[in-house]
């Protein structure tokens, strides 16, 4: 194999890494807050509102159900307000991160409606104020579901960030269908898969570290 | 200490339909003076749940009256209530332990919620673990404790804010017979110690035998019946403090009787009494007394002595064996000696 189509693998690698970092985290510093709204303002919990839990219910339901494909061409002017351009691996970042924060928020809506109920119940009767429940009981207690959910988001954005190769983002994705399938060289797409296998498995064991090490249940 | 006023607490399951209201608790009334230990006994879903639940407002009474050491907590909200709830401590069946924090920091948890510096925390936490018994367990995680650890655990962690009042709902029910026993022993001892105002809600006359001054008996939401734990123990006043009593003491008359037994009383059948005596009654010969001055023969079915609370309480069921006069005057004669009596039903004479 050349020399170039060396670097054009590992360029297209940490193209991929760069998406799915960029949107990773900037989707979990949203989507955590989200989903703890979600869950804190549900009916009988420490900040119920009723009408705005519906209301982010359906926003949320509304982001989830948009096919990422679609979302990655509708939201393009919005794309390129935000970061001057609608091609390239920043480009495809904006998409990623906007479905990756429904996505998040339901998940760690999960990992809170886990919690057992009598742990706010005893924070409450020590008179714990809400914030003081969401910062010191519900985040703690729900941190490995978190962390299980925050895997399985990056796990996603890997396979979600291949498309966008449709809008000139670039990656290992793109790298294959350009050039292992429109221009038939298998080799590189096998080396392209072989790559996002390991990637995730390496997120994957990452992400199972870290719920066993903050996780004493 | 602890005043329910006229509580009530009604759960509408559908807003404003009030055909299908639930009535938890009605007109409540419940006096704690400070440094005494008082039970709630009922079966479940009597309402004792929702009767401490009300005392820190967890459920927030829908008429009437809540005062903690001379504060009305049912005015109070938000900051007000908060700080009120820092005076009184609650433990719970299921323990409620935060399960990714130690030991020490379970019991630092409601320290940190008031705002105290680290150093503070440190100083009031360890003492608070070496009166449980769990100095050295305070960086370990609840999963690695066990049911009674835990308990401990969480009655340090009630005790962390000094509260004057300490709620106990069904603390031992998750517990076995014996880790039962050295809770209630710690509770004991905290109310001693610290002269903490405890209430507690059980299931289990066992508890009430063992720690509490006074209990109250609820059912269906009222409070069917309060008295000091050794008048309750001896003569409760409702038939439901009767079946609980009897639960408890496992004094029932043999199945074979019970079958045989008749509401009224015939020519030819003997009454079967339960006689229940405290007090110097335990120490007079009545039975053998009965014999010679009534001239009834009494046979014994069953007999219990139990003590509670310093008073010995003794318990028969027996046959007053005697023609009609003499069983009416027998039975006279024991009510005039201070036992509780009670007729339980009448058999017909086998011979």
């Amino acid at each position: 194999m050349s020399s170039a189509m060396i670097d054009l693998i590992l360029e297209a690698t940490l193209d991929t890494l760069y998406m799915v970092a960029v949107s990773g985290t900037i989707s979990a510093l949203a989507g955590i807050p989200l989903g703890v709204l979600l869950y804190v303002t549900r009916p009988g919990q420490v900040l119920a509102q009723p009408a705005l839990s519906a209301v982010l219910g359906v926003i949320t339901n509304v982001g989830r159900s948009i096919p990422f494909i679609i979302l990655m061409v509708a939201i393009i002017p919005f794309t390129r307000m935000l970061v001057g351009t609608s091609i390239g691996t920043n480009a495809a970042a904006v998409p990623l991160t906007i479905a990756a924060i429904p996505f998040i928020a339901r998940l760690v809506e999960g990992a809170l409606n886990e919690i057992n109920p009598g742990l706010v119940e005893a924070a409450q009767s020590m008179g714990a104020t809400p914030w003081q429940i969401i910062a010191k009981v519900l985040l703690p207690e729900a941190r490995g579901g978190i962390f299980t959910a925050l895997t399985v988001t990056v796990v996603t954005l890997v396979s979600y960030s291949a498309m966008a190769g449709a809008v000139g983002g670039g990656g290992l994705g793109d790298l294959g269908i350009r050039y292992g399938y429109n221009r038939f060289n298998p080799t590189i797409m096998l080396i392209t898969v072989a790559i996002l296998v390991v990637m995730v498995q390496g997120f994957q064991s990452l992400g199972d570290y870290l719920v066993r090490k903050s996780d004493h249940k | 200490m602890i005043r329910l006023h006229n509580v009530s607490k009604t759960y509408y399951p559908r807003r404003g339909d009030s055909a299908q209201a639930v009535h938890a608790l009605k007109d409540v009334d419940l006096q704690i003076p400070q440094g005494r230990i008082h039970g709630v006994i009922g079966l479940s879903g009597a309402g004792k749940s929702t009767l401490i639940r009300c005392v820190n407002l967890l459920e927030r009474p829908t008429t009437g009256i809540v005062t903690v050491d001379g504060r009305d907590l049912t005015g109070l909200s938000g900051a007000a209530l908060n700080e009120a709830r820092h005076g009184i401590g609650m433990i719970f069946q299921h323990f409620n332990l935060l399960t990714n924090r130690t030991v020490f920091a379970n019991v630092a948890l409601p320290l940190e919620l008031m705002g105290m510096q680290r150093g503070a925390i440190r100083e009031r936490v360890t003492p608070l673990l070496e009166l449980v018994g769990l100095a050295d367990k305070a960086s370990q995680y609840p999963a690695q404790l066990s049911g009674g650890q835990k308990q401990r655990v969480a009655i340090a962690r009630a005790l962390a804010s000094r509260p004057k009042v300490l709620l106990c709902d069904e603390a031992t029910s998750a517990l076995d017979p014996q880790t039962t026993g050295s809770i209630l022993a710690l509770l004991r001892d905290i109310n001693h110690k610290l002269g903490l105002t405890i209430l507690l809600i059980t299931h289990e006359m066992e508890v009430v035998k063992s720690i509490c001054h006074r209990v109250s008996l609820i059912s269906d939401g009222r409070i069917v019946e309060e008295a000091e734990v050794g008048d309750f123990f001896t003569a409760p006043r409702t038939r439901l403090g009767r079946d609980f009593l009897n639960d408890f003491l496992k004094l029932e008359p043999p199945r074979a009787l019970i079958e045989r037994l008749e509401e009224a009383p015939g020519k030819r059948s003997h009454p079967v009494v339960r006689l229940a005596f405290s007090g110097d009654a335990v120490s007079t010969p009545l039975i053998s007394r009965l014999a010679r001055e009534c001239g009834v023969d009494v046979s014994i079915l069953q007999a219990k002595v139990e003590s509670i609370q310093e008073r010995t309480l003794g318990l028969m069921i027996a046959e007053l064996m005697g023609p009609p006069a003499k069983t009416r005057e027998a039975l006279a004669y024991l009510e005039s000696h201070d036992l509780h009596v009670e007729v339980l039903g009448h058999v017909q004479r086998d011979d």
